[in-house]
Order: C-alpha cells, then structure tokens, then sequence
C-alpha cells in the first residue's frame, strides 16, 4: 500500500488521515497509551573520564513525535541515542522507555525494551559478511520467523526504502546512500515503534539525504513512530519541520507542505551544546531565538568564544 | 591508568568474558551452525600449517640430536626423544602459538573490524547478544580443536623424525617406531591432549577480549591484533610450565 511517492500541491482536496485521528482517539486505550512518553530522559547525566558528555538532560519524545537533536559534533547527541538503546548506561538519573524504566536493566533484560526500538546508524553499521537480504531479515531470522514470512518482511521493507534491486548485493557492493537505506530498512523490520536516526544523512548528497528525510517523515505520519532524528544538517530540519506526507484517494502516499490545511505539530527540536540543553521548541521558535550560539550555529558562523 | 592497574582491569575483563561466554552456553539462543563454522575455519583451515609445523619440528629435532645420541651409542633412542619432546612439550605448544598467530590474530581483527564499524552495537540493538554470537563459538571451536589439531602434530612430527633418521642416518623405521612407542606412556599423551583445552580457552579469550575492547578506528584494530598474538602467545608459554608442574603432580 506505502508504494508510488508523488508530491502534490496544497489546495488537494480533504485528507483520509484526518478522518484516522478521529477514529483513533474514540479508541479508550488508545489514550492511556498516548499518555505516557515514548522515551523520557530525567536529569541524565554521564561523562567519560573526566569529560562531561551530558549534563543534567531531561526531555520527553511523546507518542508519534519526532524529536531533532541538533548540535555541533562532540556535542553528546549520539551519545545520548545510545543511552536510549542501553548500549550506554548514564552515571546518574533515569531514562524510561514507554514508561519503563530502563536505567537499571541488565543487558539480557534490555533485549526485550530493544525489540520496540529500531536504530539506523550513522554509517548503516550493515553486517560485511551478510547479504543485503539477511542483513535486512537478521532480526527476523534471530527471531526463529519461518522464511516465508521473512522473505515478505523482507521484500516489503526494501520496497519502502526502494531497494529491492540490491536483494542479492553484498554491503560492500552498495553505495554510501544505498547502505544507509538498507540500514534504515533494517531497522525498520518487525515495525518498531520507536526509531532512532543517528546522523542518518551525514555525507550524503542533497537528493539522497532529501530521501531519507523523506522516509522520516512517511514514518513520523503514516506508521505514527516515535522518533529522535539526530543531525546537524539545517536542510533535514526544514524538510522534517515543514512537510507531512498523507495517504491520498488512491492510496499512494504524499508529501505536501505545511500550510492552511495542515499544521506540524509533532516535531520538535532541542538543541545541545556542550553537554546541556540550550533550546527545546518548535523549529519556529528556534529560528526566532535570540541567543547568539543559536543564531550563529543557524547562520552557520560557530566560531563562539 | 599505571600499568599494574592496567593490567589487573585487562584480567578481570577477560575473566568476565570467559564467564559471560560460558554462562551463556547454558540458555537459548546458542549458535551450533556458528560454531561448526568456527571449527571448519579454525580445525580444518589451520591443518595444513600445523601439519608442516610439526613434521619439520620433527624433522630438524633429529637432526640436531642424532650426533649427541650417536656419540653415546644411544642412536637407536631417537624415536623415544623425537616422540617424548612433541607429544609433552612441543606439540601442544607449538601448535598453541600457530593458532594463536594464524586465528587469534583474524578474530581480534574481525570483532575490532566490527566494533568500530558499530557492527557490534548495531547487533546488541538488533537483540543479540555478542557474547553468545561472536564469542562463545570462536572460543569452544578453539578448545575442542587445538587438541585435535596437537594431536595431527605430534603424529607428523614423529614421521617427520623417522624420514629424516631413516634418509639422512639410515636408522631402520622399526628401530625408530619401537624407540617412540617405549619412549611414551598413556600419561604422557594425555597431558599433551589436557594442555591444549588450556591453551584453546586461552587464545579465544585473550583474542575476543582484544578485538571487543577495540579503541580508535583502524589503527586500533592493527593496535588491538598486534596485542592479542603478542599476549596470548606469552600467556600459553608462562601457562605451559604451570600446566607441566600441575600435570606432573597429578598423572605422574
């Protein structure tokens, strides 16, 4: 059904999604299970020797949302979607998972928090020694999946990322772009709920990372996945903040602008600089800010003092 | 850190990796089709060089001792010290320090590889367990075929003694076989065959520690390969002379 991607203008008629949001809010459970976040982080605080990576950070990724972490390199933000995945655990305060928290979980106990959780790494992090088709199934196949269903997940996934050419290639026969692709549809399998982006477009070209944004966004509003989207790159923000996409009368999805119709409301960004958070709020709020490390690191001027 | 300190973390790291991998092999998931692979590439792709190795250690032990001997008129002995050397000393440990060059080395490279490549996070994120993927089979596959591989040894060291007593000495093949067959008792092949267990669980550990706490990109992988041949092959020789004390105490 998430097939054929064509951009439509703003004056197409009435979305079928509107009509979702009101059906799923008539559901009782659905509500308790909005209410709680998807990922809180309480007062977290970590450093490494004697470097402080993060300090004292606390913020929510509600249900549905995408939550953009900006900030220079070596600011902590893959540190903290780390944090998120238990590979890291913080030195003091809490990070709760749906609720759970996951801050004392023994590393058998995390497998199970990470089967909602699917990562897409910065270099696609894709196994060298697999095939693009058991990097994709490894879940699945660790899972004990018969290959039937497997080879569906499979073929289903890589169509969402347009790869299903690459079934057959090795890692190392891919593209840049095309890896983290497969990355992306790696994590994807088993449709997780919460999806971390780890510099998803860094080294890429416009068009390519343009893609991946896209994929961000058909997740963020069509499979409604909580998400943290870490990058540094102005352009990801734009497109993530200004574009939804929609299911139109024929069943393709669509991505159209922000406009009358439609306001984004479950897009936020927070901002870390060395180890705090500077900003929380809307991309509107952001380029409106008045502090001068903002101003320049939106200018692209961070020489601060 | 000073390098005291350094040292006792590096020991206390690996024996939590020891015990990390040998818990795991209690609980589900374990990885059988994972580990026969590991003793295809570690058994059988080691066999050709440690074949070599021992018929030329063989080989050159009679070489150096068939005067000495000859010159006591003990020439008819050679096969009792060819046999007795390789099959408590030089078998196991030789053989130890091949592996340790030829598949320690490939495992430190390959889970470093991987651990800056985030291979390894991106696994644990996947829901699996290093632990019981990577390391548990490459450690069992190096216990249950170094004594194998010591075994295919010590068999062609002792050929290669007899060639080279029979073609450069003209000792007969009967004299020398009767000599190695009175020169071992089943004790002695027995500690040859309990010595390489050690020596297995050894290499593995040492070599998966090293690659798994990988830092720094590719110059640490070449970093962390140099140090993991380097240390488990010191660590089998120091454990050798304990393992002969410890063997000698309790089968002799």
């Amino acid at each position: 059904m998430l097939n054929l991607f064509k951009r439509k203008s703003k004056d197409t008629e009435s979305s079928p999604r509107e009509v979702h949001i009101a059906k799923d809010f008539l559901d009782p459970f659905f509500e308790a299970s909005r209410a709680l976040p998807a990922i809180e982080f309480r007062n977290v605080y970590l450093a490494f020797d004697d470097k402080v990576v993060l300090d004292n950070v606390s913020f929510k990724v509600r249900q549905g949302e995408t939550k953009i972490i900006l900030g220079r390199s070596g600011s902590g933000k893959s540190t903290l979607i780390r944090l998120v995945l238990g590979l890291l655990k913080p030195d003091q305060g809490e990070i709760l998972i749906d609720g759970e928290d996951i801050t004392y979980l023994t590393e058998a106990e995390m497998m199970d928090v990470r089967e909602k959780i699917g990562m897409v790494f910065q270099e696609g992090a894709l196994f060298d020694s697999l095939p693009v088709y058991d990097n994709v199934a490894y879940r699945l196949h660790e899972n004990k999946l018969p290959e039937d269903m497997v080879e569906d997940q499979v073929r289903q996934m890589l169509a969402f990322v347009d790869l299903e050419d690459a079934i057959d290639k090795m890692p190392a026969e891919l593209s840049g772009g095309m890896r983290r692709r497969v990355g992306i549809a790696r994590a994807l399998v088993g449709d997780p709920r919460i999806v971390l982006f780890d510099e998803p477009t860094a080294g890429l070209d416009p068009p390519t990372a343009r893609t991946i944004c896209e994929l961000a966004i058909k997740l963020r509003d069509i499979r409604d996945a909580s998400s943290i989207f870490v990058t540094h790159e102005m352009k990801n923000l734009e497109y993530l903040c200004s574009e939804y996409a929609i299911v139109d009368d024929e069943g393709n999805v669509v991505l159209e602008d922000e406009g009358e119709r439609m306001c984004i409301i479950n897009t936020e960004v927070i901002m870390l600089h060395e180890g705090k958070i500077i900003f929380s709020g809307k991309d509107e709020q952001l380029r409106a800010s008045e502090d001068k490390y903002i101003q320049r690191f939106l200018s692209g001027k961070i020489e601060v003092e | 850190m000073n390098p005291i300190k350094k040292f006792l973390f590096e020991l206390q790291e690996t024996s939590f990796l020891i015990f990390y991998a040998f818990v795991r092999l209690f609980r589900k998931p374990r990885y059988i089709a994972e580990s026969i692979r590991q003793m295809d590439e570690i058994g059988v792709g080691s066999l050709p060089i440690i074949l070599l190795t021992g018929f030329f250690t063989g080989a050159v032990l009679t070489l150096q001792s068939f005067d000495t001997l000859a010159s006591y008129g003990g020439q008819n002995e050679t096969g009792r010290l060819v046999a007795y050397t390789l099959v408590r000393e030089l078998g196991p440990v030789l053989t130890a320090l091949m592996v340790a060059g030829r598949i320690g080395s490939a495992i430190s490279a390959e889970l470093g590889a991987m651990v800056v490549s985030q291979q390894i996070d991106a696994m644990r994120a996947l829901g699996t367990d290093p632990y019981r993927k990577l390391v548990a089979p490459r450690v069992i596959a190096l216990i249950l075929m170094l004594p194998l591989l010591t075994v295919a040894a010590d068999l062609f060291g002792i050929i290669g003694g007899g060639v080279v007593a029979n073609g450069l000495f003209g000792l007969d093949y009967n004299v020398f076989i009767t000599s190695a067959r009175n020169g071992i008792a089943t004790e002695d092949i027995i500690g040859g065959v309990i010595k390489p267990l050690f020596f297995g669980l050894i290499v593995g550990s040492v070599s998966c520690y090293k690659g798994l706490s990988t830092k720094g990109g590719t110059v640490g992988v070449g970093r962390s390969t140099t140090s993991a041949v380097v240390v488990s092959s010191i660590v089998v020789i120091i454990a050798d002379f304990f393992l002969a004390r410890a063997l000698q105490h309790l089968l002799d």
